[in-house]
C-alpha cells in the first residue's frame, strides 16, 4: 500500500474546489442553525438553484458571468422568501419538513423531461464555465503541482470562503447578530423587546441561502457540468456532518469540519482500496467499501449529535438547543 | 441493535445470493456485449408477432447523448440494453432485421424517445402485424382507475405514517430514519425468500424483523436520549445520521439494483368498471384491514386509551400510573412492523425492491402526517389517503409522471400555509 500516495490525496482535498463549496454551504447553515436556530434541511436545495441559476442563465440567456452570478444570488434569495413566508412562523421541525420537502421539489423539476430544453433533465448542463475560466488571470503552466485552471478556481473558490467568513463574523459580532443569537435563545424574549422576529429570521434564512447558492456554484464550476443527482438530500446531511464536526456557532467550524470531512472520507477510501487491492481485506469490493464510508458518515453524525454537539471548535452555551 | 444484526445476516445470505449470478456474468458469455453486464439501468422489452409467437434476431439500438447500446432479441424474443444512467433515451427497431411478412403495427412510433421514471428498469413495447390498435382508455376511465391506485397507494402511505405520527405523539421525535424502517421491511421479505423460505414465512420473519428493529432503536437509542434528557432537535439529527446508517448498510448488503419480490408480475383484471393488478387490490385490502384494527385498539382497549393519554400528556399519564416507557416501547414495536408492512407493499406497488426505495418515499409519508396534523394518528391516515390519490391523479390531469410527488409537497406546504396545525390538528401543537 502506497502510504505516501494516500497521504498525499488526503492532503489535497484540504484545499479541494469541492471543500470550498461545502465550507461555503456549512458556512450558511451556520447563519440558519448555528446563529439562528432556523433547522434548514434544504441546503441542497439552496446549492440547486444557485447553480442551477447560473447555468440556465449562462447557457439559455447567454449573459456574461457576473451577470450570471447575481441572477442565481437573487434566485436564491427568492427561494429562501418563498420558503420562509409559510413556515417561518412555525415550529422548528415544520421548517426543516418544508425545506426539504421544497429542495426535492427543485430537484424533480431540474430533473423532469419536461425542460429538458432548459434543464437538460437527468444529464444535466455541461459547457458552462467557459465566462470564469476566460477571467483568468494565470498563464498556462504549474502552480503547486495544479494546471492554471485547477489553481484559479481554487484560488477563487477559497478567496470566496475568505470573505465569506469574514462578513459572517462581522455580521455576527454587530447588534444584528446579537439580535439574532437573542432569537436562537428566546424569541418571545426578543419580540418582548420589540423587534421584529420574523423579519430577522427572514433576514437570515436569506443570507446563508446565499452562501448555499454561491456555494453552489463553486461546486459546480471546476466539474464544467451540473446534475440533479449531486443534489439530493443527502447532500445536505453531509453539510451537517461537517457543520456539527466544525461547532455550529463558530465562523471556522465549518470550514475545519468541511476538510476534516474530506480528508477523513478520502483517508478511508485510500486505505480501504489499498487493503483491498493488497488482498488483505476480501470481504470487502471497491463499491462496498465505498458504501462504508457513508456508513461511517451516518455514525459519525450520531455519535457527534449524542457525544458532542457543540464539535470541535463549538462552545457548550452557543448552541442553538439545550 | 438485535434488528439490525439480524437484518445484517440476513442480508448476508441476499448478497450471496445476489452475487451468484455476477460471478457467472464474469465469464465469457457468446453473444452479448459486455456493456450490457455492467450497468444498473436497464431498457428490455419482448417481441412478438400478433400471434404471440416470439421474434428472435431483431435489432435494437437504444441512443442518449454519446452512449449507444445495440443487442439483438433472443431465442424467445426477450431483448435487453444495460444503460449507464437513467434519463431519457431514443430506442430505434431496425425494421429490416425483421422475419418476412412481419412489420410494425400501424401507428407505432419508431424511433421513439422513451423516459425511466423512478425505477431502474424501462420496458418498451413494439407492437406487430395488421390490426393492432393501442388501446386508448377513455378519461372517466382512467379517471377512476387512478383513483383506486391512488388509494392503493394512500393506504400503504398511512400504514408506515400511522406509525410514524405514533412515534411522535408519544415521544415528539420527527424520526427520518422511517423510511429506511419501510426499506428494510422489503429486504427482509427478498433475503429470506431467496434463502428458500416459503413466502408467508418470509413475510411474517419481515414483519418480526421490523418490529425488532423498532424495540432495537428504542432500546439502544432512543430511551437513553430520552432519559439524558436530549432536546427534540438534536434527537432530529441523531435520526439522520441513523437514516444515512442504516441506508448504506443495506445497499452494504444488498447492492445497488432492483430486485423483486415473488409474484411481483400481475397483470391487470377488470373488475367491475375498474381494471386493477391483483397485487394492487392485495394491498389495498390487507392495508385497509390492519390501519382498522390499529383504529379500534385505538380507541376500545385500555391499551388504545394509555396510548392516547401519553401522547397527550406524558407526565400526567406516567402521574396516572400509566408505565410511560412501556407504552413508548410497544408504539415503537408497532411502527416497526407497519413500517415493515407498508414496505412489502409499496415493493409490489412500484414493483420492485432497491435499498432506497423507503427514502424515496419518507417525505410523501411526512407530507400525509404534516397534512392530518404532526401527533394525529387519525389525521395521519386521512393526510396519506389525500397524497396518494392526489399523487396518482396528478398524472390523469396532465402533470408528467416524473413530476407526480411535486404535487403532493406542493400541497403540503400550502396547506401549511392557511392551516399549520394540519387537517386534525390542534392549534398548540404548531408553536
Amino acid at each position: 500500500m502506497d502510504f505516501g500516495f494516500i497521504l498525499a490525496s488526503a492532503a489535497g482535498e484540504i484545499f479541494s474546489p469541492t471543500t470550498a463549496a461545502y465550507a461555503l454551504a456549512a458556512l450558511g447553515l451556520a447563519v440558519h442553525f448555528g446563529y439562528s436556530g432556523l433547522l434548514n434541511f434544504g441546503q441542497a436545495g439552496f446549492m440547486a438553484v444557485g447553480a442551477y441559476g447560473f447555468a440556465i442563465s449562462t447557457l439559455t440567456f447567454g449573459v456574461p458571468f457576473f451577470v450570471g452570478l447575481l441572477i442565481a444570488v437573487i434566485a436564491s434569495s427568492i427561494f429562501a422568501l418563498l420558503l420562509g413566508i409559510p413556515t417561518l412562523r412555525l415550529r422548528a421541525d415544520y421548517l426543516a419538513i418544508v425545506t426539504i420537502a421544497a429542495a426535492e421539489i427543485v430537484r424533480y423539476i431540474v430533473t423532469t423531461n419536461q425542460l429538458t430544453s432548459v434543464t437538460g433533465s437527468a444529464n444535466g448542463l455541461a459547457a458552462f464555465e467557459g465566462g470564469f475560466y476566460s477571467m483568468n488571470p494565470f498563464p498556462e503552466g504549474s502552480y503547486f503541482g495544479m494546471n492554471n485552471r485547477d489553481f484559479f478556481i481554487r484560488l477563487v473558490g477559497w478567496a470566496l470562503v475568505a470573505v465569506c467568513c469574514t462578513l459572517v463574523w462581522l455580521l455576527m459580532r454587530s447588534p444584528w447578530g446579537r439580535v439574532l443569537k437573542g432569537i436562537r435563545e428566546d424569541e418571545n424574549a426578543v419580540r418582548s423587546l420589540g423587534k421584529n422576529v420574523y423579519a430577522y429570521k427572514m433576514q437570515a434564512l436569506i443570507i446563508g441561502g446565499v452562501l448555499g447558492a454561491l456555494a453552489g456554484m463553486v461546486f459546480t464550476l471546476p466539474r464544467g457540468a451540473v446534475q440533479p443527482a449531486n443534489y439530493g438530500t443527502e447532500l445536505t446531511f453531509f453539510l451537517y456532518t461537517c457543520l456539527l464536526l466544525g461547532g455550529l456557532g463558530t465562523v471556522l467550524g465549518p470550514v475545519i469540519g468541511a476538510m476534516i470531512f474530506w480528508v477523513v472520507l478520502s483517508l478511508t477510501q485510500g486505505i480501504l482500496y489499498g487493503l483491498i487491492e493488497s488482498g488483505a481485506v476480501t470481504w470487502l469490493n471497491t463499491v462496498q467499501a465505498g458504501q462504508l464510508r457513508y456508513i461511517l458518515v451516518g455514525v459519525a453524525l450520531m455519535l457527534l449529535m449524542i457525544f458532542r454537539p457543540q464539535g470541535v471548535f463549538g462552545n457548550k452555551k452557543e448552541l442553538a438547543f439545550a | 441493535m438485535l434488528g439490525l444484526l439480524g437484518a445484517i445476516s440476513a442480508s448476508i445470505l441476499a448478497i450471496l445470493l445476489v452475487a451468484a449470478p455476477a460471478s457467472q456474468a464474469a465469464s465469457p458469455a457468446p453473444t452479448p456485449s459486455p456493456s450490457n453486464q455492467t450497468f444498473q439501468n436497464n431498457i428490455s422489452g419482448f417481441l412478438r408477432d400478433d400471434t404471440r409467437a416470439p421474434l428472435a434476431g431483431v435489432t435494437i439500438t437504444a441512443k442518449s447523448g454519446d452512449f449507444t447500446g445495440t443487442t439483438k432479441s433472443t431465442a424467445n424474443g426477450a431483448w435487453n440494453i444495460g444503460v449507464p444512467q437513467q434519463g431519457t433515451y431514443t430506442v430505434e427497431l431496425d425494421e429490416s432485421t425483421l422475419p418476412k411478412g412481419i412489420t410494425l403495427a400501424e401507428g407505432q412510433e419508431n424511433p421513439r424517445q422513451v423516459t425511466f421514471s423512478q425505477t431502474s428498469n424501462l420496458s418498451v413495447i413494439f407492437a406487430f402485424g395488421k390490426g393492432i390498435v393501442v388501446e386508448q382508455q377513455n378519461f372517466g376511465q382512467n379517471l377512476l382507475n387512478r383513483l383506486v391506485a391512488g388509494l392503493s397507494f394512500g393506504l400503504l402511505l398511512a400504514l408506515a405514517s400511522v406509525g410514524l405520527s405514533l412515534i411522535f405523539g408519544t415521544t415528539g421525535l420527527t424520526n427520518f430514519a422511517h423510511g429506511e424502517m419501510v426499506t428494510l421491511g422489503a429486504v427482509l421479505v427478498f433475503a429470506f425468500n431467496a434463502i428458500g423460505l416459503p413466502f408467508w414465512l418470509a413475510i411474517l420473519l419481515s414483519l418480526l424483523g421490523g418490529g425488532l428493529f423498532g424495540y432495537a432503536q428504542d432500546r439502544g437509542l432512543w430511551r437513553p436520549l430520552r432519559r439524558r434528557g436530549t432536546g427534540l432537535v438534536p434527537m432530529m439529527i441523531v435520526s439522520i445520521g441513523l437514516a444515512l446508517a442504516v441506508r448504506y448498510v443495506i445497499q452494504f448488503y444488498f447492492g445497488g439494483a432492483t430486485q423483486q419480490l415473488p409474484f411481483a408480475q400481475s397483470p391487470e383484471i377488470q373488475l367491475g368498471p375498474v381494471s386493477i393488478s391483483p397485487n394492487n387490490l392485495w394491498s389495498l385490502g390487507i392495508s385497509a384491514v390492519v390501519i382498522a384494527l390499529i383504529g379500534v385498539v385505538l380507541l376500545k382497549t385500555r391499551l388504545g386509551k394509555a396510548t392516547r393519554a401519553v401522547a397527550d400528556n406524558p407526565a400526567l399519564a406516567a402521574a396516572s400510573g400509566i408505565d410511560v416507557d412501556g407504552v413508548i416501547r410497544l408504539v415503537w414495536i408497532t411502527g416497526g412492523m407497519l413500517a415493515s408492512l407498508g414496505g412489502i407493499l409499496w415493493a409490489y406497488y412500484r414493483p420492485g425492491v432497491t435499498f432506497d426505495m423507503g427514502s424515496a418515499i419518507l417525505l410523501l409519508i411526512f407530507a400525509g402526517v404534516t397534512l392530518g396534523g404532526l401527533g394525529t394518528v387519525f389525521g395521519a391516515l386521512i393526510g396519506s389517503i389525500i397524497v396518494g390519490i392526489f399523487v396518482e391523479l396528478t398524472t390523469v390531469f396532465g402533470l408528467a409522471a416524473d413530476l407526480k410527488y411535486v404535487g403532493a409537497l406542493f400541497i403540503m406546504i400550502v396547506v401549511l400555509l392557511f392551516r399549520p396545525q394540519g387537517i386534525l390538528g390542534r392549534r398548540e401543537r404548531v408553536g
